[in-house]
């Protein structure tokens, strides 16, 4: 751990340092509520600048940059996390608004080159993904983000408890895996073509990010939500 | 690579036999055998063997057994045991059995051991029997009861199937067989 800490990211460090180290983090940027054209600014001051507390920008780029990295509870509960719920929203929103549609659009240049029944069943397959996806999210953003939020705001809320999330947290990147085997192994040669690249690359980046979310949800989400549920309770 | 072989048995005589049948084996590896199976999980989780050729009058649940590790269990019978016992496990020993008969069982038991000695990625019949079956909706009982083989025969052919291929999901495998025609459109249900 120790190696860790001399290796992650400091608020006194540029921002675009950072990115020019890990430019895929660049993608985190606006979900975290930053806007490009920061300049030479250190990220301490673009973070002062756009209403981003410095340390949980750190913490997510880090979480991000680093497999290995597991916040301690200290460094949770040490951190103002008043933005993870708006960050995972926005994440939300980023995988099914940008992300999935973007997939979709190669796979359905693909389907069109396979056989008509073929090409059906691998666009259902990924239609059945999109929408377990959806309802995983939709079931966060219902039950689980209004229960956050209400116990931030001090109520006592006793409708939901965090330990039922964690319980039935389904894994959301499986299939993504499943469905990249069969794009790049199992379709016939006539349909070898730059869409079948791209949406490797494409799934390949949706399904690291989908892993880290997850990461952010178990391990930083829950052990907050458990934190504030305990405080509140006694 | 030759299969790891445990024998879990409570008489020494029995176990003597065996080793001195399976000893010169170029196919068996045979581990230093249990007399009980008191701790046989652990035993198992820590020497990983492909085979278990065990006394059935020793386990009372053997599924659990079985845990998460695609093993072979050889029921090892010289007394009467009874039918319903025996259907769970992937093959029968008795001691009065020839040599080559014993040895050929041992063999036979294991798909998995054998699959992941070959390294071959290939699906086998058996293994595509499962897929296809898989792919037209059915649940590892149906296929088990279909193919006449026990549901956890099933669940080692589908972690092959998975092994192999990277798709896990039941959809994902019906794409996978679409697309190698092993199934067509008026068979999915
Ligand atoms: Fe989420
Ligand atoms: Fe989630």
């Amino acid at each position: 751990m120790k190696d860790f800490k001399s290796r992650l990211f400091s608020s006194e460090s540029r921002l675009s340092d950072l990115i020019t180290a890990h430019p895929s983090l660049l993608t985190l940027l606006t979900r975290l509520g930053i806007s490009l054209g920061f300049g030479d600014r250190s990220i301490a001051d673009v973070c002062e600048a756009s209403g981003v507390d410095t340390s949980f920008f750190l913490l997510i780029c880090n979480v991000y940059t680093f497999n290995n990295y597991v916040p301690s509870t200290a460094t949770i509960l040490g951190t103002d996390m008043t933005g993870l719920v708006p960050y995972l929203e926005k994440s939300h929103k980023y995988y099914v608004e940008k992300r999935l549609p973007h997939i979709e659009r190669h796979l359905d240049s693909i389907a069109q080159k396979l056989s008509g029944r073929i090409g059906k069943v691998f666009i259902s397959f990924y239609n059945e993904y999109k929408h377990e996806v959806e309802a995983h999210f939709l079931h966060e953003e219902n039950d689980v983000f209004p229960h956050i939020r209400a116990l931030m705001a001090g109520e006592c809320d006793v409708t939901y408890s965090i330990s039922d999330f964690l319980q039935s947290h389904s894994d959301i990147e499986g299939k993504l895996n499943d469905l990249l085997n069969i794009v790049f192994k199992y379709l016939p040669p006539q349909v070898d073509d730059d869409n079948v690249l791209d949406v490797v690359y494409d799934i390949l980046r949706l399904s690291e990010d989908l892993k880290k979310h997850t990461f952010i949800e178990e391990k930083i989400m829950v052990p907050m939500v458990k934190h504030l549920e305990n405080a509140i309770l006694k | 690579m030759k299969q790891r072989l445990l024998i879990v048995e409570p008489s020494e005589v029995i176990i003597e036999g065996l080793k001195g049948i399976l000893d010169g084996q170029i196919r068996f590896k045979v581990l230093e055998p249990e007399m009980s199976a008191d701790n046989l999980e652990e035993r198992l989780l820590a020497t990983r063997p492909d085979i278990v050729l065990v006394n059935p009058t020793l386990v009372s649940n053997i599924s659990r057994l079985r845990g998460e590790h695609a093993l072979a269990l050889v029921a090892l019978v010289y007394q009467y045991v009874e039918r319903d016992v025996l259907k769970n496990y992937d093959g029968v020993v008795d001691i009065r059995d020839s040599r080559a008969v014993i040895i050929e069982t041992l063999a036979q038991a294991s798909p998995a051991a054998e699959e992941r000695s070959k390294n071959n990625y290939e699906l086998t019949k058996r293994e595509t029997a499962v897929l296809v079956q898989l792919a037209q909706g059915k649940t590892n009982k149906e296929v088990a009861d279909a193919l006449n083989v026990s549901v956890h025969t099933v669940i080692s052919h589908r972690k092959n199937i998975t092994h192999k291929t990277g798709i896990k999901s039941v959809a994902g495998l019906t794409v996978y067989a679409m697309l190698n025609n092993l199934i067509d459109e008026s068979s999915l249900l």
